[in-house]
């Protein structure tokens, strides 16, 4: 069908658009390194590193050679799955981000379920109700959500959850091949957590995407012709409002990840956030190089398929 | 991110000072912003004692009558850090607000204006985007090291890009209007064009990211030094004090809590002046 092959040219549009941007990522990563007023070789060879160490790897990277001929060997490297070497642990920085992507992605998949489920009612229920209390109710706590810092706000609810009620962990985790439940358990504040500062942000675009539909006319001839108050909220206004909505889950996962980082902080969760946490410690640069590079690829990733499902909610878009 | 989406065309109608002044929001966050500054200012003689001197006597007790926010973890007085505290938060947002702006007003017109720093600096601003701005701000401290300047630097050059594509924008949509093409027929000198009419209608966008810059600084200033990388450990920032008091939180809440509750009320007042100036600035998010 011609639409179909339509479809497929624009996701293969918005597939080759990525690599610019990808490039420019890796460019800027790459920059920070070579053009700060540090030596590279003395920032990646690590503090404890002895001279002769720091001179092999100043001669491994060919620091006279021109930029740019260093930076595509570099990003070869790197498109080759090959993001360095980590100072502390001394393996590969690709391996320990594998490693410790299990709890990260949970906890991210979690956290945007949790902001969805809070979010969506809320934001729909503040337009219905537009200009009253409850609206008002609904985003002045919206403000509240977003104003809150992920790391106090996770305090918080262990103080009361953990500590006062003793309903859940107050830390750790549990792989999910030590049962569902367990796994579950630790996992809910953390999703709680970094769900509510996500949700403010979604909650906020619902009720405007929201309130620009209901004012349309067809959601008039839906209501004259007597349709559910449910039905009508649900299929037609969300369903048209979705495209918004879905746009500023795309933007805000970059707030998600730098959330991940803290939120694996306080509730000492094995992630990628707190490799990074004890790379910025140990001073382990290349595993923030690799962590920036790779969560950047996500976010960019995220974005493509945002874009990607517009498709889905809204069938009057061609590609 | 989502305000920048929104605020991208705002422009200031006629009435919108009258509008701002009587903003409910905007008054509100404006007097804790104000009672928050004052109290970074008049820091020393607000019942505070030196926020670094320690009084083992102090170590971990609750609040008090004489010590009201009680002692932290190596006795030092947590009223005080908190009090003094206010001055790194607030110089931190006002400092990136300020500087982001400024530079990223340059790129945003040079992109606005010349075709070929269009073409290269929007590329660049696009992939800077792309990296989580935590994630860049600590790339960029653990290359040039833990300071006050470095970490306003480092978040700073995470917000440009924001600030840059919304002037370029802005600078963009006025090209084509009939006022500025008039002007530009009319022979107006390019200073001109520029003071007369690009800046004043890039002023009420930029004061709502301004604002919104601030908020975001803030937040990400306390999330660096929570993780460990930003302010150094002997400046009394909020993020120090809750990373200290993370290790002791089950028996003495109250180290991460008075600092975080600070923090929190300080963005949400000028997340409130954002919302206020964005709603009386723009029409159209009225009533939204």
């Amino acid at each position: 069908m011609a639409s179909d092959c339509g479809m497929l040219s624009y996701i293969l549009r918005r597939l080759l658009a990525t690599i610019p941007v990808m490039a420019v990522v890796a460019i800027v990563v790459f920059s920070l390194l070579h053009l700060s007023p540090g030596d590279p070789a003395h920032v990646l060879a690590g503090d404890t590193a002895t001279v002769e160490e720091v001179e092999a790897l100043r001669l491994a990277l060919g620091l006279e050679r021109p930029f740019f001929e260093r930076f595509a060997e570099w990003f070869l490297a790197v498109l080759s799955g090959d993001l360095g070497n980590s100072i502390f642990f001394g393996k590969s920085v690709s391996e320990l981000i594998v490693q410790r992507a299990g709890p990260s992605i949970a906890l991210s998949l979690l956290a945007l379920l949790a902001s969805l489920v809070l979010a969506l009612p809320l934001g729909i229920l503040a337009a219905w109700q537009a200009g009253r209390s409850l609206d008002r109710a609904a985003m002045g706590l919206a403000v509240i959500g977003f104003s809150l810092p992920v790391f106090v706000l996770g305090y918080i609810l262990i103080f009361f959850f953990s500590v006062r009620l003793g309903w859940l962990p107050v830390q750790g985790y549990r792989p999910l091949d030590e049962g569902f439940w367990p796994f579950l358990r630790h996992l809910i504040l953390p999703s709680l957590t970094l769900g509510i500062v996500y949700a403010a942000l979604i909650a906020r675009i619902t009720r405007s995407a929201m309130l620009e539909v209901l004012g349309q006319d067809y959601m008039r001839t839906a209501r004259a012709k007597g349709l559910g108050l449910a039905p009508m909220l649900l299929q037609h206004a969300l369903k048209n409002a979705a495209v918004p909505i879905v746009t500023v889950v795309g933007i805000g996962f970059g707030m998600l990840i730098s959330g991940v980082v803290v939120t694996e902080t306080v509730f000492n969760i094995p992630g990628i956030g707190r490799l990074t946490v004890d790379a910025i410690l140990r001073r382990d640069y290349p595993v923030i190089q690799g962590v920036v590079l790779v969560f950047s690829a996500v976010y960019v990733l995220v974005n493509l398929l945002v874009d990607l499902s517009y498709a889905l909610f809204d069938p009057r878009i061609r590609y | 991110m989502s305000q920048a989406v929104s605020s991208a065309h705002v422009q200031a109608p006629p009435g919108a000072f009258g509008r701002i002044i009587r903003h409910p929001a905007i008054i509100a966050g404006s007097l804790i912003l104000l009672v928050l500054v004052l109290a970074a200012i008049f820091a020393p003689w607000l019942g505070t004692t030196d926020p670094q001197r320690l009084s083992p006597l102090r170590r971990l007790r609750p609040p008090s009558a004489t010590q009201w926010f009680g002692g932290d973890l190596i006795g030092r007085d947590l009223y005080s850090r908190t009090v003094y505290g206010a001055r790194i938060s607030l110089i931190v947002g006002l400092s990136v607000a300020v500087l982001s702006i400024g530079i990223g007003l340059v790129i945003g017109l040079l992109a606005g204006f010349v075709r070929w720093v269009d073409a290269v600096a929007m590329r660049i601003m696009d992939g800077m985007m792309a990296i989580p701005s935590i994630l860049l701000a600590v790339a960029l401290i653990a290359l040039t090291g833990a300071s006050l300047s470095n970490v306003i630097a480092a978040i700073t050059v995470s917000e440009v890009p924001r600030v840059a594509r919304l002037v370029r924008s802005v600078v963009i949509s006025l090209k084509e209007r009939p006022f500025v093409e008039a002007a530009v027929t009319v022979g107006t000198r390019f200073p001109a064009l520029l003071w007369r009419h690009v800046l004043p209608n890039a002023m009420a966008p930029l004061l709502v990211q301004g604002s919104y810059i601030f908020a975001s600084a803030v937040l990400i200033e306390a999330a660096l030094s929570f993780i460990g990388a930003g302010t150094p450990p002997a400046i009394p920032s909020w993020g120090n004090m809750i990373a200290e008091g993370r290790v002791v939180f089950q028996i003495a809440p109250h180290i991460v809590l008075f600092p975080g509750i600070a923090l929190a009320i300080t963005v949400l007042s000028v997340n409130m002046i954002g919302d206020g100036l964005r709603d009386a600035l723009d029409p159209r998010f009225e009533g939204r």
